[in-house]
């Protein structure tokens, strides 16, 4: 406690030395910083990094006052006459660099903006990633792949960032039956690909009582995996199935590699959960960014089973690609089940996640079984990346939006079962999807974390999970 | 590549107004986690309805600046409530995928189109700081300090949030050693013997929920005073990973800590920032370009919350023993 108070005081003797010489040079310096009015813009792209040389020209009213490039921070800026209503900057999009574009209302119908005295007005331009006005033009059949329409729609409010997926396969104008059963679709892959994914953290949470908030990247991981072997420039060429085994083989050792250098440490060290989690989340940034740095900030595609003609199915249209992503899916699903019910693996994984002191005692290895749960949650982390990436786009937030609607998916159908995971999943996906029928596209995934919400407050352990003493 | 340069533009970071409102929302995550022991991952959330609340009741109803200041208080008051009815008889893990998911929900529809009216959309509102720059008492001109320059208008809002920073550290100070910051430390440390003593345990941490709540929406809007604008992309998750990692740097459970962690971590990032720029401007890391940097930094972060935790759980001013507390 004295320490304590001695390095407070001595803080607070800091804090105020530091106003003190603020307050006591007032103007040193007065030449440097221009006081006057002026717009600043600050542009960075959709990974908050600074864009350098893009072109702007400031206007008041339709006279040019000025016009420069913005520097290496993304920072421009330009002085302007006098306080003001009518000022305007418009930005060429020409001078972007390759990768990002920029919505329509930022060159065309820019809006006007006030400036007051002495006010350093700064002014917001989205750079959003290019591919989706790009890509527009290749979708083959409007009907059944929206998402380049979406794109270039959404392109104005920018869903690029939260988008989880835009590509409802729903254009306006279907009747309300055939537009639900499209969508019932589309919600059952995307409800799949999460419960392929969330199967691993419910494992995880059931074996260790960890959350582990870096399983959405192991999913990014997945995904990025497959890209680089199918279509990096090391590995070019590389079909993409075999690819995906690549990937989902990367993603086990991921998981495998976690467990053995991070995780297996941290408990024979007695480290508490919250600590746990602290270093999870840690991991998941430091994953997440070096997969950004290592394959840049755009969205991408897989370059196989792209342009597809899709199939009727009575009032339904599904192209190929989503329907051998569903099979897969659903197959994997009944593997995994079948193994957790019958083999000795399976069934010590479930002991282990039931009582893991009482599975130690009857004989269980249990340290083993969490190596083997964190594998194949890797391994399945990763096989859903890479259907994920192959049904919508592969970006490196990709799986953290993922895993906010895993989260959604594992306290739905119980924390620590895998069973739950998978119902939870499908339902999280169903919500997600068909809440686009009356509500907007932007808000699918804040429909699926409220139903999580609803869940909690009602039956907080869930759809299948047992009822414990809480709290 | 000038080291001065760097050192210079490293210290500007760590006083600037943007370590000033990580500290306040630092300091409401400490109430939180540091003496409840609640694991909040949605302070950021906490943030953005204190900062729109501030945005809006200027921009749309036309109230004056300490009434949005007040309203964005009420909104994180409502907010906590929300959060913790659910969420606080549960089990920790519950209410840490629960902040996070509400804080992300917030800023989406605070972005979505039907919105737009009220929030501006992803355009967000700008022009509500107006009145706040007017009584700026300080007379137009630049501040230089030990090298770096602020302008007058900077120096305004460092005072201010500097200011709360200061009284919010005294408010949690008092707070925290008085009979009512005993129970929640005893909460922390074993819920169930301070709810065999008597005590409503679910009370207290809500009290906790709601007042560093307040503290997060105050620092929204600060951070709104100074940026001038508000838009739904400023509150990413990442924001509450920043606030986690200083917090812990400096120290959980400690008056000092989250200003000290918000400090140092700034003036890190800043060296952090400046080197790797300074190098690839030499050409040294001729496999990075300069959009990289931003995301290597919150690498840096990441890296720096695994090493903390592993190392270093009780940060620089924390005490070992207050750290090993148990999730049940």
């Amino acid at each position: 406690m004295r320490k304590g108070a001695h390095v407070r005081k001595r803080l607070v003797t800091l804090l105020l030395a530091v106003i003190a010489v603020i307050l006591a040079v007032p103007g040193a310096a007065s030449a440097d910083t221009p006081g006057g009015e002026s717009l600043v813009v600050t542009l960075t792209d959709p990974a908050k990094s600074p864009v350098e040389g893009v072109l702007l020209t400031a206007y008041k009213g339709e006279e040019e006052i000025g016009s420069d490039s913005t520097d290496s921070d993304g920072e421009w800026r330009v002085e302007v006459p006098g306080p003001g209503s009518d000022y305007r900057v418009v930005l060429d999009p020409e001078t972007l660099p390759d990768g990002v574009d920029v919505n329509e209302q930022a060159y065309e119908r820019a809006p006007l903006r006030p400036v007051t005295e002495g006010q350093e007005a700064r002014l917001l331009f989205r750079l959003v990633p290019e591919a989706e006005a790009t890509q527009a033009p290749e979708e083959p059949s409007p009907s059944a792949e929206t998402d380049g329409a979406a794109g270039a729609d959404d392109g104005a409010v920018d869903d690029s960032a939260d988008g989880a997926a835009a590509e409802t396969g729903v254009s306006a104008g279907t009747p309300f039956g055939v537009a639900a059963l499209q969508l019932s679709v589309s919600g059952l892959i995307f409800g799949l690909i999460i419960a392929i994914s969330a199967i691993g953290l419910s494992l995880i949470f059931g074996t260790t009582r960890m959350t582990n908030f870096a399983h959405g990247d192991m999913v990014t991981f997945g995904a990025m995996m497959a890209l680089m072997f199918s279509t990096g420039t090391i590995f070019g060429g590389i079909p993409l199935i075999i690819a995906a085994v690549l990937a989902v083989l990367a993603g086990a050792l991921l998981g495998l590699g976690m467990e053995w250098f991070i995780w297996k440490p941290l408990r024979k060290r007695n480290v508490a959960l919250i600590q746990m989690f602290i270093v999870s989340i840690g991991f998941a940034l430091l994953i997440r960014h070096i997969i950004t740095v290592a394959f840049g900030a755009n969205r991408m595609r897989y370059n196989e089973y792209q342009i597809q003609q899709p199939i009727h199915i009575g009032p339904v249209s599904i192209v190929p690609r989503d329907l051998i992503i569903m099979g897969i899916a659903i197959l994997v699903l009944i593997l995994v089940g079948v193994m957790l019910q019958y083999t000795r693996i399976g069934k010590a994984m479930r002991a282990v996640s039931d009582n893991r002191d009482l599975a130690e005692s009857s004989g269980i290895n249990v340290d083993r079984i969490t190596l083997y749960v964190w594998g194949l949650s890797g391994a399945l982390s990763a096989l859903g990346g890479v259907l994920y990436g192959l049904n919508q786009t592969v970006d490196w937030q990709m799986g953290f939006r993922l895993l906010l609607l895993m989260f959604a998916a594992v306290i739905l159908g119980g924390l620590g079962t895998a069973y739950g995971a998978m119902v939870g999943g499908i339902v999280v996906g169903l919500v997600a999807m068909l809440s686009t029928l009356w509500f907007p596209t932007e808000l699918m995934n804040a429909w699926a974390l409220g139903i999580m919400i609803v869940v909690l407050l009602v039956r907080p352990q869930g759809i299948l999970g047992r009822r414990e003493r809480v709290g | 590549m000038d080291l001065l340069q760097i050192l210079a533009e490293a210290f500007r970071s760590a006083i600037a107004p943007t370590a000033a409102f990580y500290a306040l929302a630092a300091i409401g995550l400490n109430m939180h986690f540091g003496y409840t022991g609640l694991l909040n991952f949605g302070q950021v959330g906490f943030m953005l309805v204190g900062a729109y609340g501030v945005a809006i009741s200027v921009n749309t109803f036309g109230l004056p600046l300490p009434v949005g200041f007040l309203v964005g208080v009420l909104c994180a008051v409502v907010l906590a409530l929300l959060l913790g009815i659910p969420t606080l008889r549960l089990r920790a893990d519950y209410l840490s995928i629960c902040t996070i998911a509400v804080a992300e929900v917030l800023r989406l529809l605070y972005r979505a189109q039907f919105a737009a009216p009220l929030t501006g959309g992803v355009y967000g509102l700008q022009g509500f700081a107006r009145s706040f720059y007017d009584v700026n008492p300080f007379p137009r001109g630049s501040y230089g300090l030990l090298g770096v320059n602020f302008t007058h208008q900077a120096l305004w809002v460092m005072v201010v949030g500097w200011g709360l920073v200061g009284v919010a550290c005294a408010i949690s100070w008092m707070l925290v050693h008085s009979p009512w910051g005993r129970v929640l430390k005893g909460i922390r440390e074993d819920e169930d013997a301070v709810r065999s003593l008597g005590k409503n345990v679910f009370a207290y941490k809500m009290q906790s929920l709601v007042l560093g709540g307040v503290f997060g929406a105050l620092a929204g809007g600060v951070w709104m005073l100074a940026q001038q604008t508000v838009t739904p992309e400023l509150f990413m998750p990442q924001v509450t990973f920043y606030l986690w990692a200083m917090l812990l740097l400096g120290g959980a459970g400690r008056t000092f800590g989250p200003v000290l962690g918000a400090i140092i971590m700034w003036f890190l990032l800043s060296i952090f920032d400046g080197l790797l720029r300074g190098a690839a401007a030499e050409g040294l890391l001729p496999f990075l370009s300069n959009s990289d940097v931003g995301a290597l930094r919150h690498a840096f972060v990441g890296l720096a919350l695994l090493l903390l935790i592993i190392y270093r759980p009780q940060g620089i001013i924390g005490k070992r023993e207050e750290m090993l507390v148990n999730v049940k």
